[in-house]
């Protein structure tokens, strides 16, 4: 079943972040909202969580460690054992740079790479959802219209406080978008001017 | 809801600009063909990379015999290039990295080029141990791979290990942090420009990217994290180059002053090469409304910190060799600074001693062409303190007999005139097929005045 999606755009940081705000205490639901930059407070607005990627490169970071400490006490230990300049062959205090260096690498790379997982981000992907001038230049909020009340029009005035340039309805199977996202799409299309 | 505006601030971007018009000054180097001046600069450093494939031809097919190396300085010109390029990258993570967990906003207009540079500059600090193995193509044997050699492991207690270690480490995070930071203005490119072939190699490099806040969430955490990995990882880089020298017995080399003193001059030297780079290319590519003025002091005040505490460390290091007693490590710092390599001991005190001391004067900080030439003298300053550091303390060292003198060949010579080429050639040609400045951060340093309440 395909769903309805309201798609306001906004030209002003301030304003996208005051109308996802106004939208999530008047209970709609947020789907997403599109930004050419990282916009201060939105993961608050929207009422995001904390990500957890602090986690995943914890772990990672742990590994690398854990890797390169085991690994080097097996060579110097177990595999080939060698005094080397009168030192135990158990010489921790040595083994520190390295087991740093596979820590940030393991830490860094490993966060890289959930990132990309987790965010479905890969070469050759086309961008789901893409919105016209989002990465360039208009901040785009996206909700769900669960019911009747929730159309374009009945949001008009709503989003008018906030300067909206233009409010448009979208028709989707998915956030997914197959085919030349911008543009395409728009059931009923509003213009509102607000200066 | 515009609290965070100041009249008081400083912009950081000149000329109240919108978004839009952001997106297409930065790109508009990308979308013209190159000048005259970028054609000539390139064909400088082209031909000298020429020379020094030409040069690193010959010495890989002839032998490390084409050096002036001798049983005394068996380490002389290679690792003085190899720790003054790696010295250069520094800069760059710590713009990138540390001035973002500082939150010094003005970082955006320069920390993507500041980036390339040390990616670049560690591919060209990477050639030089390269080359020095003799066999390059048995490069790997530095990493810990079952082999059937034993397993012959390399030895995880030597500092040169710890080194293969850390600079790749520091490669492979800076690469990807760099191209983290790339991710979302790769996008906007490929959705701005008109051209198919472009909307395709942005489109595949892009990977997708259509500016959902979930991911920006996401991103911002991850770019976070790799700032917070990347601030100790450069500090540890030059530490463990500096180990290099610090835990042999040679005197000059065997003191513990050393890991910090690196970092310091490694982020002097980069700062000089920015400043170089930075000072170029907003002339060339007409961007003085993104790099300021107000960026080049500020990065002038940072080379003056850093160049601060090298001097301090110049002279510690003197006090220490008089206080310890030592007669080796007093002969040594005597034989710096009067023997026969004085000449270049004195380029390196006036270069990287005197010379950054003019930035306490706010009139040359805000000097352009100042400014450049003092950067040039930074770089050269921190080429001899390298030079100084490796072939003074080896070419006399505990027994006279061993005494010797080094001159470099003219291998050794085109070898350095050829990497600079290979650096040079690489941000040229960077400067002009991806945005040289973070298009999105900047954005997000001019929304605080680009409010639609300001704007009526």
């Amino acid at each position: 079943m395909s769903q309805t999606y309201v798609v306001a755009y906004f030209e002003h940081e301030d304003d996208i972040l005051g109308a996802t705000r106004k939208s999530r205490e008047s209970g709609h639901t947020i789907v997403d909202v599109f930004t050419p930059y990282a916009v201060h407070g939105m993961d608050e607005a929207m009422g995001l969580r904390f990500s957890r990627m602090t986690w995943v490169c914890f772990i990672f970071g742990m590994l690398g460690a854990l890797g390169a400490v085991f690994g080097q006490m097996y060579i110097t230990m177990v595999d080939w054992p060698a005094v080397i300049g009168g030192k135990p062959l158990n010489s921790l205090p040595a083994y520190i740079p390295i087991t740093f260096e596979c820590a940030v690498l393991f830490g860094g790379l490993g966060s890289i790479v959930v990132l990309f997982a987790r965010s479905k981000l890969f070469p050759f992907k086309k961008p789901d959802f893409l919105l016209p001038s989002v990465t360039n230049d208009k901040f785009a909020l996206v909700l769900k219209a669960d019911s009747a009340t929730i159309t374009a029009k009945d949001l008009q005035p709503f989003f008018a406080d906030f300067g909206a340039t233009h409010i448009e309805e979208r028709l989707e199977d998915t956030l997914t978008v197959a085919e030349g996202a911008p543009g395409s799409g728009p059931v009923h299309q509003t213009e509102t001017t607000h200066h | 809801m515009s609290a965070h505006y100041s009249p008081l601030r400083v912009k950081l971007v000149e000329g109240n600009k919108s978004l839009g018009q952001i997106t297409d000054e930065i790109c508009r180097p990308m979308n013209r063909l190159p000048s005259k001046s970028w054609w000539l600069a390139f064909l400088v450093a082209f031909s000298a990379l020429m020379m020094g494939i030409g040069a690193i031809t010959y010495q890989v097919l002839v032998g490390i015999g084409t050096w002036g190396l001798n049983t005394s300085v068996g380490w002389a010109f290679d690792i003085t290039n190899f720790v003054f390029w790696i010295g250069i990258g520094h800069a760059g993570t710590l713009i990138s990295a540390i001035l973002f967990l500082f939150r010094q906003k003005w970082r955006t207009s320069i920390n993507r080029s500041a980036e390339a540079m040390t990616l670049f500059a560690v591919m060209c600090a990477g050639l030089f141990p390269l080359i020095h193995m003799g066999r390059p193509w048995l490069a790997f044997w530095v990493g810990p791979y079952p082999n059937t050699r034993g397993s012959l492991w390399p030895n995880p207690r030597s500092p040169l290990l710890w080194d293969v270690f850390a600079i790749s480490t520091y490669f492979l995070v800076s690469a990807g942090f760099w191209y983290v930071g790339l991710i979302p203005d790769l996008a906007t490119i490929r959705d701005k420009s008109t051209s198919k072939i472009k909307k395709f190699i942005f489109g595949v490099l892009s990977l997708g990217w259509n500016g959902s806040n979930r991911i920006w969430s996401r991103y911002e955490t991850v770019y976070m994290l790799l700032a917070g990995l990347a601030t100790p990882l450069v500090l540890s880089v030059h530490s463990i180059v500096s180990m290099d020298f610090a835990t042999s017995v040679i005197p000059g080399w065997h003191t513990t002053i050393f890991p910090p003193y690196f970092v310091a001059g490694a982020v002097f030297s980069g700062f000089g090469m920015v400043l170089t780079l930075m000072i170029i290319a907003r002339k060339v590519l007409n961007l003085h409304e993104y790099i300021t003025t107000t960026h080049i002091e500020r990065m002038c005040k940072i080379a003056l910190l850093t160049g601060s505490m090298v001097g301090l460390a110049y002279g510690t290091e003197f006090f220490i060799a008089w206080y310890s007693g030592s007669i080796y490590e007093r002969f040594t710092f005597l034989n710096r600074a009067f023997g026969p390599f004085a000449w270049a001991y004195w380029i390196m005190v006036s270069c990287n001693v005197i010379t950054p001391q003019l930035f306490w004067f706010k009139k040359l900080r805000t000097n352009v062409k100042w400014v450049f030439i003092i950067s040039i003298f930074i770089n050269i300053g921190m080429w001899f303190e390298r030079f100084v550091i490796i072939v003074t303390s080896l070419h006399r060292d505990y027994l006279p007999s061993n005494w010797t003198g080094y001159v470099p060949t003219k291998i050794e010579v085109m070898t350095l005139i050829g990497v600079f080429g290979l650096f040079f050639t690489l941000f040229l040609i960077f400067c002009r097929v991806l945005p040289m400045i973070s298009i999105g951060e900047v954005k997000s340093v001019v929304s605080y005045a680009n409010t639609r309440n300001k704007e009526h």
